[in-house]
């Protein structure tokens, strides 16, 4: 945020905030090691605020729990901060000094009056503004967020509308109060920092920004389009029109992991060659022209991650990959040589010393000092520089030095999938404390706690529909149809429906979701299906 | 939810593709021009500055900060103080007895591991008091539980240099009584266990019993429990908060317990193991381990330890890969790593398999 993308806070920092509000994200089950650190800061005295449509096991935690309809998430922030400006705790002070187009912004929320904005989420109009004063009065308050806040269409929307509350508030840029996307993968921010984005070079330099470019440009002795490439959802309607035939995979399976399945197929079977990079044969894989079995990159090669607190760690090689595999900067580095350049032998620490050249916030990080200092915050300046602990301190200064912060005014925008007579139920998704992803990694080990895909409904509802646990239904969406069992779950209201994406084999989840995508981050909208629920026809004995 | 229902019908298929988004130029050169360094590194705010204790430890005069522990004041010394069921990363809980000091003018002897210390205190921890104690402890926790395998931190040997060091005879209270049937200690009730008479007494209680493998993660093998309550803390609320075990009983019929004694798949455990982590005496293992020692191939001395990072969420944690034979046999992870204080879930813990899958999962093998 602000231009550069990373969580703000230190974890330490949710120790020692007075409140914290958990937007979209059940930690205790999907980040449970912040999880530990954000209940030390409970049992100091934090307040936790739960911001989820389920009643999760993270939410069981939180003094107060609001239950918005998915998707709703902008109607309640903007409703959060009327009720802010309203009660005179907006943080004049700060707006006036470090942010930008706050009029502009006090203008859009005007229009989410309590009453519209309980209509729009389902949350208590009293809920709202309980939330809106203790954020707005807390000494430190921070807000983290996680998939429930990025997988919708308007995924960017979504984060901008909870970094216009900081901004209205104050609460960046100071020890205990921040903005904190929890990371899915173990170098989501890595990958990010390290330029894997279709608009940016290394280290934040903007492929688009004439004098960033160039950085790359001069180190590399090479000219780089000045044009953005395709995020994932721009390269598969690249597919649909015939402009995109060839492609290569690395660590992803999108034929499982991509939200409507059946389409994501047929997509990859159209193009004219493909290739995929990953340490199993994954569904993806099996439709490859080529499979260049990797080397694990967690145990089996060095390297770097970054993790939710822009600490960069170091990985290394535990074990010998089998038989044929290879460290993935190997096979890239191979690559190059036949293709006629011949980069030298690959070394993962001579990679990271080459982003250091182009990234002026690892500069200070050399392999020593990760080693010794057990991983670096970035920004690292220089070989003197500690990283740092926060974010946007400098929004704290007066005056401001560099850009101030912009307000971004957003508006509601309900999931694109719409509940009507036949499709009345929505479903949401997401993960299992024992379970990951597509499950190609953590089916790899026996969980006790392991009991396959079910739909989790709400007892209001199975009873509406007279279902019973364990029974299979057939679950409908406007793309396809799974058969699954049922689960009861009291966590859940009524006309909410919860299913993961860790059983693909068994339940293709995916057969469902639709690729509604957000067209400034590419993120698509898994977490807002509409379906309807069939019971099945008693089972003929065999 | 009925705000859904204003969006027309979308496509059957294709999906929903509106127009491309510009950003306004002038947001724009916001998120894609650097921002500006602030013109200080950002730092916590300072803590509150502690006053010095001045006190005697063995006659030595030691200055250390106002609420150090005993413990950590000898510590700081070098002053060597046995502990069982002391852990940095735990809340000291007192039980085990082991590190118990002499304070001048206290009628009984202190625990260092929680007595904060006062200015002007006298500590002795080499006292003919505090030596015969801590024998006398050592001599019941040997003779009554099987600590083949106990050490306070990195596994093996302290529990067995601190009986040499102490002089303890386990022996001398006549050989180990037989195992307990399965169940059968925590078939006991309050009152149940009294001093043995008769041929009972001329063995040494212990707690043997057969080992509890009820799950594919980790084995609990209470033969070798000294109660020293590390896993209750950890699975409580020093780090995982999820409250599956607790000390349940009395006396020498005291036991650590799931709820109601079920076995782990059906209590309230989240299989995080951090309470293998925290034990101090090879009770708690990982089923890889106890497996691999039943069969006579878990060999410490071909291990290697690699620090890496967990492959899972982004929370980024710290883990110690233990490879014996080019496979991961423990994971554990420091407790000086200020992302996990030595703390992991499910999923860092036991979720290493999936690499170890050297058959036809694995392309390339």
């Amino acid at each position: 945020m602000f231009g550069a993308g990373g969580g703000t806070s230190s974890y330490r920092e949710a120790e020692e905030t007075d409140l914290i509000v958990l937007w979209g994200s059940n930690a205790r089950e999907t980040h449970p090691i912040f999880f530990h650190h954000l209940l030390r800061g409970v049992r100091n005295g934090a307040r936790l605020y739960a911001v989820d449509p389920r009643r999760t096991s993270s939410a069981e935690w939180a003094d107060v729990w609001l239950g918005l309809d998915v998707g709703s998430d902008i109607s309640l922030a903007n409703g959060i901060a009327r009720e802010i400006i309203h009660a005179g705790l907006a943080n004049r002070e700060f707006i006036d000094r470090a942010t930008d187009h706050y009029e502009d912004y006090a203008r859009t929320v005007e229009a989410y009056t309590p009453e519209r904005v309980e209509r729009e989420t389902g949350v208590p109009a009293e809920a709202i503004s309980d939330l809106a004063r203790a954020y707005a009065t807390a000494n430190r308050a921070m807000i983290c967020w996680t998939l429930g806040i990025t997988e919708h269409h308007n995924a960017v929307d979504n984060v901008l509308a909870l970094i216009n509350l900081s901004l209205l508030t104050g609460h960046v840029g100071k020890y205990g109060s921040g903005l904190n996307p929890l990371r899915g993968q173990n170098n989501v921010q890595g990958g990010g920092d390290m330029g894997a984005l279709p608009d940016r070079l290394p280290g934040f330099n903007y492929v688009e920004n004439d004098a960033l470019r160039q950085r790359c440009e001069m180190v590399w002795g090479c000219d780089i389009p000045a044009t953005r490439g395709w995020h994932l959802s721009n390269m598969f309607e690249a597919m649909d029109r015939g402009d995109l035939s060839a492609l290569y995979v690395i660590g992803e399976n999108p034929v499982q992991s991509e939200a409507d399945r059946t389409l994501t197929e047929r997509r990859l079977r159209s193009l004219d060659f493909m290739v995929v990079q990953d340490i199993f044969l994954t569904a993806t894989a099996e439709i490859a022209d080529v499979v260049l079995p990797a080397a694990a990159a967690w145990a089996e090669t060095e390297g770097t991650v970054t993790n939710s607190e822009r600490r960069v760690q170091r990985v290394r090689k535990a074990l010998e990959p089998p038989g044929e595999a290879r460290d993935d900067l190997w096979i890239i580095y191979e690559l190059a040589r036949r293709m006629g350049f011949d980069w030298g032998e690959a070394s993962a620490e001579g990679a990271w010393n080459e982003l250091r050249k182009v990234s002026p916030v690892h500069r200070g990080m050399t392999y020593a000092r990760l080693e010794e200092l057990g991983g670096i915050q970035w920004p690292c300046y220089d070989e003197s520089h500690p990283g740092e602990l926060f974010l946007h301190s400098r929004l704290q200064e007066d005056p401001v030095p560099g850009l101030r912060a912009p307000f971004v005014p957003v508006e509601h925008d309900p999931p694109v999938d719409p509940l009507t007579d036949d499709f009345p139920i929505r479903l949401t998704t997401g993960r299992r404390l024992d379970s990951y992803n597509t499950g190609v990694q953590s089916g790899g080990f026996r969980s006790p706690m392991r009991r396959g895909e079910t739909l989790d409904i709400s007892p209001e509802d199975a009873e509406r529909y007279g279902l019973a646990e364990g029974e299979r239904v057939r679950v409908v969406s406007r793309r396809g149809q799974v058969e699954v069992p049922v689960r009861l779950d009291a966590g859940l209201r009524p006309g909410l429906v919860f299913m993961t994406l860790h059983f693909q084999d068994d339940v293709t989840t995916n057969l469902l979701t639709m690729d509604a995508t957000d067209p400034k981050s590419g993120t698509a909208e898994f977490k807002a299906t509409a379906v309807r629920i069939e019971k099945l026809e008693a089972p003929v004995p065999a | 939810m009925t705000s859904d229902a204003r969006r027309p019908e979308p496509p059957a298929e294709g999906g929903y593709h509106p127009a491309p988004y510009v950003m306004p130029p002038d947001l724009a050169r916001v998120f894609t021009t650097p921002a500006g360094r602030p013109t200080r590194i950002p730092e916590p705010p300072p803590e509150a500055l502690k006053s010095a204790v001045t006190l005697q430890i063995d006659g030595r005069s030691i200055s250390v900060p106002e609420g150090s522990t005993i413990l950590e004041a000898c510590r700081a010394e070098g002053i060597d103080v046995p502990t069982m069921c002391w852990l940095e990363n735990l809340t000291p809980v007192n039980v085990c007895r082991v590190c118990v000091v002499e304070v001048a003018g206290s009628r009984v002897l202190a625990p260092a591991c929680s007595r904060k210390v006062e200015p002007g205190m006298d500590v002795q921890t080499k006292s003919e008091r505090v030596k015969a104690s801590r024998k006398v402890v050592l001599e019941f926790l040997a003779s009554s539980v099987d600590t083949s395998l106990a050490g306070p931190a990195a596994p093996n040997g302290d529990f067995a240099a601190y009986l040499e060091r102490y002089g303890a005879d386990p022996s001398r209270f006549g050989p180990p009584a037989g195992p307990a049937a399965a169940g059968e200690r925590e078939a006991h009730g309050p009152g149940h266990h009294h001093s043995p008479s008769g041929s009972e007494a001329a063995s040494a209680a212990t707690v043997r019993q057969p080992v509890k493998v009820d799950n594919d993660l980790y084995v609990r093998d209470y033969s070798k429990c000294i109660l020293c309550y590390k896993c209750v803390e950890a699975c409580g609320d020093d780090a995982q908060n999820t409250f599956a075990i607790a000390v349940a009983g009395r006396g020498f019929d005291a036991r650590i317990s799931t709820e109601w004694n079920v076995g782990l798949p059906d209590s309230a455990c989240v299989y995080c193991g951090n309470c293998i982590g925290v034990c101090p005496t090879g009770a708690l293992m990982f089923k890889s381990e106890h497996d691999m020692r039943a069969a006579g191939t878990w060999d410490e001395s071909a291990q290697s330890t690699t620090e890496t990072i967990c492959p899972y969420c982004g929370v980024g944690c710290v883990l110690d890969l233990h490879v014996q034979d080019n496979t991961i046999v423990k994971v554990t992870s420091p407790m000086d790593s200020s992302v996990t204080d030595g703390h992991l879930c499910i999923k860092g813990r036991f979720g290493f398999e999936f690499t170890q899958s050297r058959g036809p999962g694995r392309p390339g093998s």
